[in-house]
């Protein structure tokens, strides 16, 4: 038997990873809450934000949490340019249809950074990478500690976003009720458009904080896109703050079955959970009821 | 002010609208009735810029807006109360109404504007920050119409205003709709009460399968035998 710090410390760890998979996450929640699109390039939009991260650091030599404003943007003109120029023409299309054009936006980002960085993994070592802060019994990783905090600062701006800007609510309001926002003569594309970037850009900032703790390689994409979408669903879908909850769950739960199994064994654990949900809870956790 | 001429519209192969011609002129309350199924809801989408039509053309003051779509409708001047209020149920009762003025001509009135919905609308002002789902029908209603206002519009389609409402509401609603018309604006009323409609109409459209039946003044065609044998069982 472990003694019970060791528990706590794991939990906390997991609290802090499980804050950057609930920004990943949020950006999935957004664009499927708002265009009814899943969208399974997500993961790979992930890995593409890491490699900017790295890129920023290998060039500028800029911190990867610096680094957020510049990827993040990039990402959110990726995401614009993508829903305008492709998805657009999908959004009313069957959902196997548009499972297959993401799909395939997905395999040309993998493909297309395998190309420009090659398969090996690469990571960004930052200068405060092995500090550690020292609170009561445990030790916190200033890499995790300082990466969680953004996250949740990013997740609060968005927040403020949707709640007190007039487009923030125009999107909540195509969401809400599409035929409405119509009616009042909302430019719905154009807010679609907003919408994509703002889910791009959320995987692409969460790229940059990963990218301080794991190492990077092409073919990571399709993994994260199941994690976020296991978290999506965990949350509730379309839910910004199920989205939260579930990410740092997710986080808990992967860094409980490290200690109490083995960590390979961490996304039966993370899959068992959605299972669970699944059954008692069809909506998640704070989904609401489908009418 | 608005004139549509021999506009057809299909939904993939059935079609819903056949060769529908119609004018409304500034200042009037123009009436649409018909029964469910007849065309009525299509062809105000139609108008409104949802659904593009097949053929035929829209002019509103001049200006060619066939499918046009649905954002720069609205900039230009015609409002929209929908069939189900398509109010935002999950959105409080100011952001519902903040919404209506999203659009570039409404934008910078859009303070004084809700000043005179609540003036209009007390129980709106009562309820700013409830959300919109939690209203009843009646409330629900105000705050389409209230809602469309936002927009400036200066023709004004509602759908059905009065379908699920009790009697004295609608009575309410109806009473609503003279006083815009008087204060100026352009109403295009499409109702299945029959009565109350024609009777608030200057002139009226009886739309049936998609076609125009027959079209008259309110009062010819309250009188009229072939009509109230068909929509009143007189």
């Amino acid at each position: 038997m472990l003694p019970i710090e060791f528990y706590f410390d794991a939990a906390i760890k997991g609290l802090l990873t499980g804050s950057v998979y609930a920004m990943l996450a949020v950006g999935l929640s957004i664009i499927f809450g708002v265009m009814r699109v899943v969208n399974f390039a997500h993961g790979e939009m992930l890995v593409a934000g890491m490699f900017g991260a790295y890129l920023v650091f290998v060039t500028l030599g800029l911190d990867p949490i610096l680094a957020i404003p510049i990827v993040a943007l990039v990402m959110f003109l990726f995401g614009v340019a993508l829903q305008r120029g492709l998805i657009d023409r999908f959004i009313t299309a069957p959902e196997h249809q548009q499972f297959l054009v993401l799909i395939g936006v997905a395999l040309i980002l993998t493909n297309g950074l395998d190309m420009i960085f090659g398969p090996d993994a690469r990571n960004v070592q930052v200068p405060y990478a092995f500090a550690s802060f020292e609170v009561g019994p445990f030790f916190l990783d200033n890499v995790r500690v300082y990466s969680a905090i953004a996250a949740l600062a990013l997740i609060a701006l968005l927040y403020l976003f949707f709640n007190h800007t007039l487009t923030g609510k125009a999107i909540r309001a195509c969401a809400d009720n599409n035929r409405g926002a119509q009616v009042v003569g909302l430019n719905v594309s154009r807010l679609y458009a907003i919408t994509f970037g703002i889910g791009a850009a959320c995987a692409g900032a969460a790229g940059c904080l990963l990218i301080m703790v794991i190492d990077v390689t092409p073919h990571l994409g399709a993994d994260f896109t199941l994690l976020a979408f296991t978290i999506v669903i965990i949350g509730g879908l379309g839910s910004m703050t199920g989205a939260l909850l579930g990410g740092l769950l997710i986080g808990v739960s992967e860094a409980m079955a490290g200690i109490l199994i083995q960590p390979s064994l961490k996304s039966s654990f993370s899959f068992g959970l959605l299972i669970l949900v699944l059954l008692l809870r069809p909506n998640g956790l704070l989904g609401k009821r489908s009418s | 002010m608005l004139t549509i001429e021999a506009v057809d519209l299909h939904y993939g192969d059935a079609q819903a609208l056949s060769d529908v011609s119609l004018t409304v002129e500034e200042g009037e309350i123009v009436a649409i009735i018909g029964a469910n199924g007849a065309g009525k809801s299509s062809l105000i989408s139609t108008i409104a810029g949802i659904y593009r039509p097949t053929r035929g053309r829209i002019t509103f003051e001049g200006e060619d807006i066939t499918g046009w779509p649905s954002h720069l409708v609205c900039d230009l001047g015609i409002g929209q109360v929908a069939e189900g209020r398509q109010i935002f149920p999950s959105m409080t009762v100011r952001e519902n109404l903040e919404m209506g003025a999203v659009i570039p001509r409404a934008r910078k009135l859009a303070a004084s504007t809700m000043e005179r919905v609540f003036t209009i609308f007390p129980r709106l002002a009562e309820r700013v920050r409830q959300d919109a789902g939690t209203l009843s029908g009646g409330e629900q209603q105000m705050l389409a119409i209230g809602r469309c206002l936002m927009g400036q519009p200066r023709l004004i389609m509602l759908d059905e205003p009065s379908l699920g409402l009790a009697p004295t509401i609608v009575q309410e609603v109806f009473r609503i709709v003279h006083q815009l018309n008087t204060d100026g604006l352009t109403v295009v009323l499409v109702e299945q009460n029959v009565v109350g409609s024609l009777k608030l109409a200057d002139r009226a459209y009886v739309l049936e399968n998609g076609q125009i039946a027959m079209a008259g003044s309110g009062r010819a065609l309250l009188d009229d035998d072939r009509l109230r044998q068909a929509y009143l069982g007189l």
